[in-house]
């Protein structure tokens, strides 16, 4: 048989019916998660047609985009941006009751961002394909799944048939040379990458991710590069299961148990790629000496090291990026004065970033006049970091400690920088307005964003590393 | 589920000569609280049509647009990148556009918008050049002959998945297809228990 990639085993695992030059294939879908941005209209869908969830056994809904992450009131009302998102938040509450869907709902001691809560109930395995109406699907491909976003037509597709018409991508091997240095790491990788292959440069492709740098990484910087997969085009973004994966995995809630996690690991380890498979594309990246990495434009392919200078606009396309986020060419990055600093979303917002971010931040002070703005991933995230102190070391340091949610990543319920704002931000999107209108975006790793809040512009976090000379 | 069929159209472009317009362009976050499809046109790229206070920007493109006549939206490549929102694809037709034709558009924007009555249309890259150059010509945009013919300009071919054009074409949501495959999907459950 010929050798075969991770991607070509999963594909082949999930076909219900074969494409053909007419129809696309139908491939089957392992989980789907949904939230409640992109899933009422679907529940419309079904309702219109007279449908039912399928397979509520394996769809789990949780809430993270519209919900605050301010605390209640006294009287026990949460401050929602609008009564839109409030009303958002009850149609899946709805929705989910009157489909038998499981909902980690508000409350719920495992609630948090759809692709932090996935992975750390083990619901996430490998070889899994998975989906939900969030482009940030991808995340879940660090564990060997098959997971990718689609939008509201295709979740009540799936809802009602388990099921999505899918042509088959082609494959690209994203191979890291080297091993980064110290202060660099996956956030740093992953806009490195970008920079790389481009916005565009994935379009059409399933990636894998590989080379020593990747097997090296921890589960959490697996995430974070194949969360990052989409800001490169790319649906998918996956590393093959490995010991990390299998380690990581052990006892979740969702995982098999006894005989059957015997099983399911000598299935898992077959996943990986086979010597010789072929792939559509090969791109390698060099990173032996990769620095920490940040963005100065409108697109994440706009990524330079954060000790560079600003480079002078090329065209008519790069220039408006500069007009609008206003870095003078030939000036270093950190001349820029940070207003907000905000650590958190499906790309950075777990324990191993929250540690990297209060490594930087213990026993120091965020400058005044910066809004730092810290919001775990979960509700599991949030015990897990209280329980280690990284609360107070936030907290002392001047930082808002917040419910766990999607934030001021997608700011849309009510976390926001004001107009003209200069944000670092752990998220993955510089979008023109993403973080709240007019709001110019610098995306970094947790280390980075926490050295830039404490010195109050855009800084490099080396020197704060452990064993690096005294800065303050 | 019947959708509104796409299969000629004769229209102005309206052009966005931009690269990488990503769906939050095509509309801002804080517009998608809303739980149903309709109604969306007037959040289409609102923050480039209004300023801070609401009212119009003189120097918005949208100025003076006539959404009757001016149907097909050229934008420049990479176009409906990032979110995987639906809300993008319902905010355009909503607004009046029926086509999108730009040299690269976003694999999960395209897909969204074939369910949803706007025919996305990759061109090459010369036809594309001469599309950003000529805002407001008149194009044909035939989806059963994977034709686009510009005024004065001469004709590009352009490819759409088959089964969505089909879909297109007949007006018709593909989970009717998807549900007739009920059996397959149950046998294949089966199998796998």
């Amino acid at each position: 048989m010929k050798p075969q990639s991770l991607f070509d085993k999963l594909w082949a695992r999930h076909v219900v019916v074969e494409e053909t030059a007419e129809t696309p294939a139908v491939l089957y879908i392992d989980l789907h998660l949904i939230h409640e941005v992109t899933s009422p209209q679907a529940f419309a869908a079904l309702k219109e047609r007279g449908l039912k969830v399928r397979r509520p056994d394996k769809t789990l809904g949780t809430l993270d985009h519209s919900t605050p992450t301010k605390k209640a009131d006294a009287e026990g009302r949460l401050p929602y941006a609008s009564r839109e998102a409030e009303e958002q938040v009850a149609a899946l509450i709805r929705n989910c009751e009157e489909h038998g869907v499981d909902l980690l709902g508000l409350g719920d001691p495992r609630r948090g961002i759809v692709h932090v809560i996935g992975p750390e109930l083990g619901i996430t395995q490998p070889g899994k394909t998975i989906v939900c109406g969030d482009s940030h699907t991808s995340t879940h491909g660090a564990f060997g799944a098959l997971a990718f976003g689609i939008g509201t037509t295709e979740v009540g597709h799936v809802l009602a048939t388990q099921c999505l018409l899918q042509r088959k991508p082609k494959s690209m091997r994203v191979t890291f040379v080297g091993i980064p240095p110290a202060g660099a790491g996956a956030k740093d990788m992953a806009l490195a990458m970008i920079g790389e292959i481009g916005a565009d440069g994935g379009q059409g492709y399933a990636i894998e991710f590989a080379g020593e740098a990747v097997e090296a990484l921890s589960m959490e910087g697996r995430m974070t590069l194949c969360n990052m997969s989409i800001e490169a085009g790319a649906r998918v973004g996956m590393v093959a299961p490995d010991e990390t994966t299998f380690a990581w995995l052990d006892g979740r809630d969702f995982s098999p148990k006894g005989d059957a996690w015997d099983r399911a690991v000598e299935d898992w380890k077959n996943l990986a790629t086979e010597e010789g498979a072929p792939f559509d594309r090969e791109v390698e990246i060099e990173i032996s000496a990769l620095a920490p990495m940040i963005t100065y434009g409108v697109s994440p392919d706009a990524s330079a090291p954060v000790d560079a200078l600003a480079p002078a606009p090329a065209g008519d396309v790069e220039r408006s990026a500069a007009d609008y986020m206003r870095f003078e060419a030939g000036r270093p990055f950190a001349d820029a004065k940070v207003d907000r600093v905000f650590i958190g979303s499906c790309t950075n917002s777990r324990l191993e970033d929250l540690r990297a971010a209060a490594a930087v931040m213990r026993g120091r002070k965020v400058m005044r006049g910066v809004v730092a703005l810290i919001v775990p991933g979960s509700e599991a995230v949030k015990r897990a970091a209280e329980a280690e102190g990284l609360d107070r070391v936030f907290i002392d340091a001047g930082a808002e400690w917040r419910e766990p949610g999607c934030s001021m990543c997608i700011a849309m319920n009510g976390d926001a920088g004001a107009p003209g704002d200069l944000v670092v931000s752990t998220s993955n999107r510089n979008f023109i307005g993403r973080q709240g209108k007019d709001v110019r975006t610098v995306l970094a790793s947790p280390a980075t964003a926490a050295a830039s809040a404490i010195e109050g512009k855009i800084a490099d976090p080396r020197p704060y590393l452990e064993g690096a000379a005294d800065v303050a | 589920m019947s959708r509104e069929p796409f299969r000629k159209l004769t229209s102005r472009t309206l052009v966005l000569s931009q690269e990488n317009i990503d769906t939050d362009q095509i509309i801002p976050a804080r517009f998608l609280t809303t739980t149903t499809r309709e109604g969306l046109g007037k959040a289409a790229f609102y923050d480039w049509r209004y300023d801070a206070n609401g009212r119009p920007k003189n120097s918005s493109i949208f100025n003076g647009y006539n959404r009757e006549t001016h149907k097909i939206l050229v934008a420049g490549s990479n176009f409906g990148c990032g979110s995987s929102r639906e809300h993008a694809p319902w905010a355009l037709f909503d607004f009046g556009f029926r086509v999108v034709i730009s040299s690269d558009i976003a694999d999960i924007f395209k897909s969204n918008a074939l369910k949803n009555g706007l025919l996305p249309v990759t061109v090459d890259e010369a036809t594309h050049r001469k599309l950003l150059a000529s805002p407001g010509i008149a194009a044909t945009v035939d989806l059963e002959e994977e034709s686009v013919t510009i005024e004065g300009l001469g004709e590009a071919r352009f490819k759409v998945e088959p089964f969505a054009r089909r879909c297109l074409i007949d007006g018709v949501d593909p989970l009717g297809h998807l549900l007739n495959q009920i059996a397959a999907i149950e046998a294949y459950e089966r199998a796998r228990a």
